[in-house]
This record gives structure tokens, C-alpha cells and sequence, in this order.
């Protein structure tokens, strides 16, 4: 398992490193990983906290323009934390599982009905290390080592969601969750619908999943194209040690049962993130870099193709806006669209195949919203509809790799 | 030749009903020169010395063998019952058959639709277990769910409502007849697919352990699973009885072995068809009990929920009992013989129990037809009241997919859906 982490560190390290070291000189404010340095000087905020704020230094606004309605739960990232522009003040670096084991105990040390189910998340400290340390500090009975039967501790956390408990249900491998496919449609999905609204499931499912190296079909499944249509559900995805650990932390609040998708190569990703308290918005996406001639839509580790594609367009004289849609179910269509009107191009990049996935999905949902806004066809990216295959370069060629996301950008922009 | 599959006629024969209390027979005879692919065991328990030598295996402490509570206890000439420990009894069986009886008359008047399934005589399990529980002890149940609900303090209305699918119906119609919740009652449901249930119920006697381990909280409560001879086999039922024996949870999980699941015979679909075995094969007492006596079931009950209770885990009990109707209102119920059916309805725990009352002179018979007059009249305004209540607006249709309904997410706008007026109206599209 190490040997595959550090390949995907080492492999892909150009695609994998965290965008705020890949452009910029000047600094950022600290509580944003995903910031770009544009050549007019001034920054651009992912608007995770949902309110408008603007930092305290003049060369920093924030990009929301409209506050949201229901204002965000959180966050400390006060506007002169921000004041000096240059320095990383408040901030400790950490990789992203470390981010989501962070999120996860300080959850847990918050609320005392919050707990962990899943196999190896106890002792073994979970098969990614994201639970590591915990059960020491927590016991054995709220870090719950179960055996191996995902249905039933699926469906036992729903219970113990029920009846006033706030479980975060591993699946070592999203894959595996499969196995479980009975008690998340049926019992998560729909017990708060059928039980008239009587009993809440405040779940997190989480798990790696995507398409890793050379781990083979069934481990390198997109779990989200199955699970989009459960009604009842809301799914995101992480990208960033940031978002990790602010997604992690949203969902685990949240009332509603939510899926957190990471990936099985961005948990060695290393990136700074703020001391103080935050938590991301569930319902919004992240802009990754403000751009003007197209909008490419993203998330997980697609992103990461996307940024490196994103340089060689750059020097190629595009100028991509990059968004990392974040919350699968249901998109964003407030970012999105506003993307959408600016650019009139669209071209979603995603790792799940090309049949009924969320890049599928997004198509119809941008069609139906914006179709007067496009200027061309919205172009979708996906994964080839072939079970991943073992060897390297065949598995290469089933995901989307930057050269094609440089090409198709390219199509869409004459 | 006859295939493999040639339907068999199973019948079973059964011991005097009140007699040879300490032996349950039921040799299995079948159709001459049918090669019939199911078990070839006979269901055959001959006393409850063979109870005690599956406890044996067992590293918890005896449950001692119902037969011999019974027989111990008659012998010593008390009762098993007070007067108003019969009636409450009495009252909530009579409840259960006259509800369903109801619920069938409408089905057929077109008052309600769908998947009915009906529980007539099979009422002592559920008044023989839930009428022990407390009210924050939790139920869990399958599809055959109507008279659980009722026995667990749901009200008729309630129950009714829901069926005819109104506002006022315990899940605001939005369940129906396979979804009884009630929150205030600790009725987890209600399930459609057979053996989903059983994890729900894993989780929330994970949940009593919890309160009392982790919070230290003072939690007793403990958790009842019903479900069926045809969840027996499932994958689920399995996973559930190790976690709870691991864990030692606090749970009892029911089995409601009537025999048939729709038209397959348990002994066609399992390989032992004796589950109260498979109990010690995971660590915990497993008690088979004659569930078409309602005095038995809830001396096993007893004991089975005060071994919950003290923290000592789980236990299987298996019930014997039949189902008098046919799997749903849908099922013409022709695979299963008239003898079979002739032999239960003899059975009838209902009957059963009205004859120990009088018989050891605990209640007049004026008092039972009393409570059979009252519970005719609650049945009927219970249809009353659902009849007159009002079906579901289109405003309802959204409204309980989320408990937090920002999750329909942010609309083009910028605003988040649920704020859209026309979204709290029912017209506003998703």
C-alpha cells in the first residue's frame, strides 16, 4: 500500500502537487489552498465560508459577489488574519490524510456521538491511515473495528444514526461499498422520506476510490456514478488537504447522510492549511483558477490533470477557468453557471466512465440550465467504459490524461 | 418421472395442542416418489434436554429451556399471568386480528393499494415480546409490520392513516403498509426487503451499548428484531447475529418462523431447517418456543430481554407460528394445504388464550367480549378517521427527502433551492 502511495508521489508529482505552489510568487491569503496569482495582481478567494468578505489587504477581494443566503457555520478565517499578504502566519502544513484524520478528531473530540465504524479503522489505524491514533485516544467502541461485512455495518451505522448516534462508516475501498449498496439506497437514502421525516441519518460514508495504480478493476471503481441517483443522499468529493479536511468536518454536521469521496492517490498530497477552525460549504464548488476563454469543470484528482494541463494552455496564450465542482450531488449551478455566462465554453474532465457518470449528469444539468449561454457543444472527458485494467499502459489510456484535455480545449476554443 | 422441482405437499403433524407440553413433533411426511430438493430433517424437538445440550456449547449463561419454566410453574399450581397482565394481552391480540381484519376488508374496497401483508395468527409473538419492552426499548421490523407498530403503543389511527395513505398517517403517508416508523414509540420500521431491517436493529442496540460505555449514560434498552424463516437465509441475518454476539449488543432477534416465505417452503430453501441452531454457532443462546402460545413466547421473552438488559447479549428465538392469510393480500395462497392450515387455526393463540383465562378462572367471559366490543369500535373510528383525513399535498412531496433541505443544493440563482418559494409549494423543479 506505501509502495503505491509513493508511487503516485513520485510518478505524478508534477500533476499532484497542490496549485498554490505551482504559479505563484506572491502570497495568498492562507486559508485558501486554491488561489492563483493573475497578472492584474489581485487574488481570488475560493468562497468557502459563503460570506463576502474581503481580506484585509487591498490587493485581495473576495470572488462571491452574492453572499448566500444561509450563511455558512463557520469559519474563523477572520479578514486580518489575512492583512498581511506576504506570510504564512497561522498555517501548519500537513498531507491530506493527515488533514482528514484532523477534521475527523476534532470532530470527534467536539461531539461525543460522534464515532468510526469500518474494518482496520481501530487498531490498524485505517488501511490510508486516516483513522491512526484514534481508537488509543477514543477506544475501541467509538474507532469500531468491524468484520468484514459491509452490509450489515453499513446498515448498523444507520441504525446507531437513528437512534441519536453520529457514525462515519469507512469503506476501505469505495469499491467495497457495493456490498452495501442495499442499506445506502434503501435505509440511507430513503428512511428519512418514509419514516415521514421522524428519524435523521446524520451518516458520512467515506473511502478512497478512483482509479489508481495498477490496483486492478475492482479496486479502482468510481463509486459515485452509482450512487448519484439515491435520493436523499448529497456526495462530495475532496481534492485538497484544505477541502479534506473542511469537507470532512461539513459533513460530519451535517443532519443529512453524506458521502465523502477521496482518492486512493491524493492522500500524500502536502499543502497548509489554517490552525484555526474551518469547515467547507457541502453545496458549493471551488473556484481553482478565474479564467475567460473556457470553463473546465472538475473534481477529485481529475483536477490535478486539469492544472497541469492548464499550463501548457497558458502557454499556448488560454486562459482556462478551472472549477473543482466538489459537491456531486447536487452541483453547484450558482458557480457553475456564472462560469457558464462568462465564458460560453464547456469542457468537464472526470474519471468516471463516460456512461452515466456525474460528468454525464453535469452535461444534462448544464444543458438544461444554460444552453443559451453556450457557444459550443459541452464536451465531456470521461474515463473509457472498460474495467480498469492491470497493466500500466493500458490503464493509462482509460483515464483522461492532460494531453487530451490540452487537445479538446483546443477544439472548443476555435 | 417427477422432476426436482414437482411441488411437494408438505404437511406437518402436531401434538394435541396443550398437551405433551415438553415435546414439540412435527414429523414431516412427504409425496411418494417426488425427489424433492430441500432439507430431508424433520423438524423434531424432543425435549428440553436438547434445548440444554445446544446451551452447552454456549459460554454465557443457561436459558432455561421454556418447557421447563412452563411445566415448573403449572406444576407448583400458579400462574403464569395476573388478571391484568391476561387482559392486556388479551386486548392486544384481539387488537392485532381485528386491525388486519379491517385492513383486509379495505384492500378490497379499494381504500388502500399496494403490497398489504398481513399478520393474523401470529399475534402472540408480537404481544408475547413487545408487551414486555419499555417504551424507549426499540422494534424492528419487516414488511408484516402493522401489528408490531400497534403492539409498541402506535396508535390504530396512526396505523390506519398511513395505510390509506393521509397526512395523518404515522409517516404522513409517505411509507405505507411495509414503512411503520414511529419516533416517539421507538418503531424503527418497517422494511420492504427482507433482512435490511436486521442491521438497522444491530445499530440501534450499538447505540444502547454506546450510551451506556461511551457516554455513561444509564441505558437499559434494548432492541427487538422480527423477521421471517426466508430471512433466515440471508446474508444479512448472519452478519448481524456475529456482530451482536461480538459485541454483546443488546438485542433479540425474532424469528417469525411461519413456514412459508410467499410459496417456498423453509424446508424447500434451507439446508437446517432448525435456525434456533444457528444461534450457538455464533456464541448466543438459541431458543425455539412454540409461538402460537402467547404465555410461552413471553416467558422466553422475559428471559431473553433481561439477558439484554444485564449486558450479557444477544439471544435467537425462534417462534414457531403460521400465518393464517396468505403472504400478502396479492397471494392466493394455494401452495400451502388445507390440512396445515386446519392444524394452526386450531392453534389459534387467540382461542388459546382466551381458554387459560377462563379455565383458571382469571376473567369472565363478559370482560373478554367487552374488550372485543371496545377494540371493534376503536378499529372502525380508526377508519373513520382516516377516511375523513386529508391526502397529502403537492407541497409534501419534497419536504422530507432531507432533513436539512439545503441539500437540494444552490440553484442558478445563487440562492440555495430550498429558499425558492415555489420549492415549500411543491412546484418549483429539482
Amino acid at each position: 500500500m506505501s509502495a503505491i502511495l509513493q508511487g503516485a508521489g513520485a510518478g505524478a508529482a508534477a500533476a499532484l502537487t497542490p496549485f498554490n505552489s505551482i504559479d505563484s510568487n506572491k502570497f495568498v491569503a492562507p486559508s485558501r489552498s486554491s488561489l492563483s496569482v493573475r497578472s492584474k495582481s489581485y487574488i481570488v478567494a475560493g468562497s468557502d465560508d459563503g460570506t463576502n468578505k474581503s481580506f484585509g489587504s487591498s490587493s485581495l477581494i473576495a470572488r462571491r459577489s452574492q453572499p448566500l443566503m444561509i450563511p455558512n457555520a463557520v469559519t474563523a478565517t477572520k479578514a486580518d488574519t489575512a492583512a498581511s499578504s506576504t506570510s504564512l502566519k497561522s498555517g501548519h502544513e500537513l498531507l491530506l490524510y493527515e488533514a482528514l484524520q484532523e477534521g475527523l478528531e476534532e470532530e470527534m473530540d467536539r461531539d461525543p456521538h460522534v464515532c468510526v465504524m469500518g474494518e482496520d479503522v481501530g487498531h490498524y489505524g485505517g488501511s490510508y491511515k486516516v483513522t491512526k491514533g484514534l481508537a488509543d485516544k477514543f477506544g475501541d467502541l467509538r474507532v469500531l473495528d468491524t468484520p468484514i461485512c459491509e452490509n450489515a455495518f453499513t446498515g448498523m451505522g444507520i441504525g446507531a444514526a437513528m437512534t441519536g448516534l453520529r457514525p462515519i462508516i469507512e469503506g476501505m475501498n469505495m469499491g467495497f461499498l457495493l456490498l452495501a449498496f442495499n442499506q445506502i439506497s434503501n435505509n440511507c437514502g430513503m428512511l428519512h422520506y418514509t419514516s415521514g421525516g421522524q428519524f435523521t441519518i446524520p451518516v458520512v460514508i467515506r473511502g478512497p476510490g478512483g482509479v489508481g495504480r495498477q490496483l486492478g478493476a475492482e479496486h479502482s471503481q468510481r463509486l459515485e456514478s452509482y450512487f448519484q441517483s439515491i435520493p436523499g443522499i448529497q456526495m462530495v468529493a475532496c481534492s485538497t488537504p484544505y477541502n479534506a479536511k473542511g469537507l470532512m468536518k461539513a459533513a460530519i454536521r451535517s443532519e443529512n447522510p453524506v458521502i465523502l469521496f477521496e482518492h486512493v492517490l491524493l492522500y500524500n498530497l502536502k499543502e497548509s492549511i489554517p490552525d484555526e477552525e474551518y469547515i467547507c460549504n457541502l453545496e458549493e464548488a471551488e473556484m481553482v483558477r478565474p479564467g475567460e476563454h473556457i470553463t473546465i469543470l472538475t473534481y477529485s484528482r481529475m483536477r490535478y490533470h486539469v492544472m497541469q494541463a492548464a499550463k501548457t494552455l497558458v502557454n499556448k496564450g488560454y486562459d482556462p477557468e478551472v472549477i473543482d465542482i466538489r459537491s456531486l450531488k447536487p452541483f453547484d449551478l450558482h458557480t457553475i453557471g456564472n462560469s457558464v455566462k462568462k465564458t460560453h465554453r464547456v469542457l468537464i474532465v472526470e474519471e468516471c466512465m463516460r456512461t452515466g457518470g456525474i460528468g454525464a449528469s453535469l452535461t444534462a444539468a448544464i444543458n438544461e440550465n444554460f444552453h443559451d449561454y453556450l457557444d459550443a457543444p459541452v464536451m465531456c472527458l470521461s474515463s473509457q467504459d472498460v474495467p480498469t485494467p492491470y497493466a500500466g499502459t493500458l490503464e493509462e489510456w482509460t483515464v483522461v490524461q492532460p494531453a487530451q484535455i490540452v487537445t479538446a480545449v483546443e477544439q472548443l476554443c476555435q | 418421472m417427477a422432476t426436482a422441482f414437482a411441488p411437494t405437499k408438505l404437511t406437518a403433524t402436531l401434538p394435541l395442542h396443550g398437551s405433551q407440553e415438553n415435546r414439540l413433533v412435527l414429523p414431516i411426511r412427504l409425496a411418494p416418489h417426488s425427489s424433492f430438493l430441500g432439507s430431508t430433517r424433520s423438524l423434531t424437538l424432543h425435549s428440553s434436554r436438547r434445548l440444554n445440550h445446544a446451551h452447552a456449547t454456549r459460554r454465557s449463561p443457561p436459558v432455561v429451556g421454556v418447557q421447563e419454566v412452563v411445566k415448573e410453574k403449572k406444576s407448583i399450581n400458579s400462574l403464569l399471568i395476573t388478571k391484568e397482565e391476561g387482559l392486556v394481552l388479551y386486548e392486544d391480540m384481539i387488537l392485532g386480528r381485528s386491525f388486519e381484519d379491517m385492513c383486509a376488508q379495505m384492500y378490497y374496497r379499494g381504500k388502500m393499494f399496494g403490497f398489504v401483508h398481513l399478520y393474523n395468527g401470529q399475534e402472540a409473538v408480537s404481544t408475547g415480546f413487545i408487551k414486555l419492552l419499555t417504551k424507549s426499548d426499540s422494534v424492528v421490523s419487516t414488511y408484516r409490520d402493522h401489528v408490531h407498530a400497534l403492539s409498541k403503543g402506535v396508535s390504530a389511527r396512526a396505523v390506519m392513516s398511513e395505510l390509506f395513505g393521509k397526512v395523518t398517517g404515522c409517516c404522513r403517508g409517505q411509507g405505507g403498509s411495509m414503512h411503520m416508523f414511529s419516533k416517539e414509540h421507538n418503531m424503527l420500521g418497517g422494511f420492504a426487503f427482507i433482512g435490511e431491517g436486521i442491521p438497522v436493529a444491530t445499530g440501534a442496540a450499538f447505540s444502547s451499548k454506546y450510551r451506556r460505555d461511551v457516554l455513561k449514560q444509564d441505558c437499559e434498552d434494548v432492541t427487538v428484531a422480527f423477521f421471517g424463516d426466508g430471512t433466515c437465509n440471508n446474508g444479512q441475518f448472519y452478519e448481524c447475529l456475529n456482530m451482536a454476539a461480538l459485541w454483546k449488543l443488546p438485542i433479540i432477534f425474532v424469528v417469525e418462523n411461519n413456514l412459508w416465505a410467499i410459496g417456498m417452503s423453509h424446508l424447500r430453501a434451507t439446508s437446517d431447517p432448525e435456525i434456533w441452531k444457528k444461534g450457538p454457532a455464533f456464541g448466543m443462546p438459541g431458543v425455539h418456543v412454540d409461538g402460537m402460545d402467547v404465555l410461552k413466547v413471553r416467558e422466553v421473552a422475559k428471559e431473553a430481554v433481561t439477558r439484554a438488559r444485564r449486558g450479557e447479549g444477544p439471544t435467537l428465538v425462534e417462534c414457531e407460528t403460521y400465518r393464517f392469510r396468505g403472504h400478502s393480500l396479492a397471494d392466493p395462497d394455494e401452495l400451502r394445504d388445507a390440512a396445515e392450515k386446519a392444524k394452526y387455526a386450531a392453534r389459534d393463540p387467540i382461542a388459546a388464550l382466551k381458554k387459560y383465562l377462563i379455565e383458571n378462572k382469571l376473567v369472565k367471559e363478559a370482560e373478554l367480549k367487552s374488550i372485543e366490543k371496545k377494540i371493534d369500535e376503536l378499529v372502525e373510528e380508526a377508519v373513520e378517521f382516516a377516511d375523513a383525513s386529508p391526502q397529502p399535498g403537492r407541497s409534501q412531496l419534497l419536504e422530507n427527502v432531507f432533513a436539512d433541505p439545503k441539500g437540494f443544493g444552490i440553484g442558478p440563482d445563487g440562492r440555495y433551492r430550498c429558499e425558492d418559494p415555489k420549492f415549500t409549494e411543491g412546484t418549483a423543479q429539482v
